[in-house]
């Protein structure tokens, strides 16, 4: 038995090709038989891949889902943030710069309205919940944006640590919702061309969110997302803890 | 070969990656600035230069190709290692805050796409590219 832990874990990045090939091929049988080909299998493989995430964090007790189980450490590389970004870069070689260049003016709209619009929502919903300094309500507004944007708000603004952890839950949460809900509502929403591509990577942000609800949807629209929203964290960290913030305190203390 | 397809991409992330990390810099923001993007230009732009030079030979386009395959059982494992217990356990104002600005965001893409003129979905681009170039082996 030790044998084979020890065979696994030093070989981890193996055991996550294997164990991930293996869920997706799952996934792609259950796509077909129970759903008739409707729901894709790479949607229902992100959706195991979350309900996972939560068994393995509810058995570690850590924050990396099933990344936190030693056999299982390989899947932290594999889906981990230097990979993710250099499969995204190779999608790349796919995009269609005529049609890119089109959505580029209405791509850049997306992403101011897509970090607006969050924040204020979550300022909002801050304030109803009873907090009513500015840097707490930026700092969980800045969250609703990513949750990158919020640490990185919080950290600048100097929020508390409690302040700080809601406002990762909250971009978090966020992905996951985006990564869910994406491939059901595309459909009635547009998504199906490379402009609403462009359009949804900017007005949704986080690359997690946006990849997985994309990759979920039509394989085919990644790269269109993924170009503008790779800038949408960016642009959240460089508004939230400046002019979003004067905002937020002109309103608290008018 | 293969591996010049590979560092291709690796040459492009990481130029990105560092651009990233300096317009965030420069722009006194703790953040990387459109890292992922830059590296996508890059990336496009090298592909019309060694097409232009005839150096994108088959085994090239494998090497970034075999990347871009793989993107979804990445995305699969990302999603694997997400902290879903702390983002459920956040309470309402995480619930309410996270789904909110979801449906709100999911809204304003419709929004945009009545607004704007119509477009070529992507199944109508791909059978108006068969149709313009028909069945030769260059495409992938």
């Amino acid at each position: 038995m030790d044998l084979l832990v020890k065979l696994l874990t030093a070989n981890a990045l193996l055991v996550a090709f294997a164990a991930v090939g293996v869920l997706m091929g799952v996934c792609e049988i259950v796509s077909r038989t129970l759903t008739g080909g409707r729901i894709h299998g790479s949607a229902i493989a992100i959706i195991a891949g979350l309900a996972l995430a939560f068994w393995g964090g509810s058995v570690t007790g850590g924050h990396k889902g099933v990344a936190d189980i030693p056999v299982l450490s390989g899947v932290g590389l594999m889906g981990g943030a230097m990979l993710r970004d250099f499969a995204i870069v190779a999608t790349a070689f796919e995009v269609d710069v005529a049609q890119a260049r089109r959505a580029g003016l209405i791509g850049l709209l997306a992403l101011v309205l897509g970090t607006v619009v969050p924040f204020v929502l979550g300022a909002g919903v801050a304030a109803a919940f009873g907090y009513r300094d500015a840097v707490s309500l930026t700092t969980l507004g800045a969250g609703a944006v990513t949750y990158i944007v919020g640490p990185v708000t919080g950290a600048a603004l100097g929020a508390s640590s409690p302040v700080i952890a809601l406002s990762i839950a909250t971009g978090v949460f966020k992905a996951v919702v985006v990564m869910i809900v994406t491939p059901f509502v595309a459909g009635a929403i547009g998504l199906n061309n490379p402009r609403s591509a462009m359009v949804f990577g900017g007005l949704m942000g986080t690359v997690s969110g946006v990849s997985g609800g994309l990759a979920a949807t039509d394989r085919r629209l990644v790269p269109y997302g993924a170009l503008t929203a790779t800038f949408h964290t960016g642009l959240g960290c460089l508004l939230a803890p400046s002019v979003l913030y004067l905002a937020v305190r002109a309103v608290v203390h008018g | 070969m293969v591996i010049y397809g590979v560092a291709l991409l690796a040459i492009c992330t990481l130029i990105g990656q560092g651009l990233g990390d300096l317009l965030g810099r420069w722009l006194h923001v703790k953040a990387n600035v459109g890292g992922v993007g830059i590296a996508m230009i890059l990336l496009i732009a090298a592909r019309f230069g060694l097409e232009r030079r005839g150096w994108l030979k088959p085994p090239v386009m494998q090497g970034v190709g075999f990347w871009g395959a793989l993107y979804i059982p990445i995305v699969v494992a990302m999603a694997a290692q997400q902290d879903v217990v702390s983002a459920i356990k956040g309470g309402p104002i995480v619930l309410i805050a996270g789904a909110g600005s979801v449906v709100l965001c999911l809204a304003l893409v419709a929004v945009i796409g009545r607004l704007s003129p119509p477009t070529e979905t992507m199944d109508e681009i791909e059978a108006r590219e068969l149709g313009e170039a028909p069945p030769s082996p260059t495409v992938h």
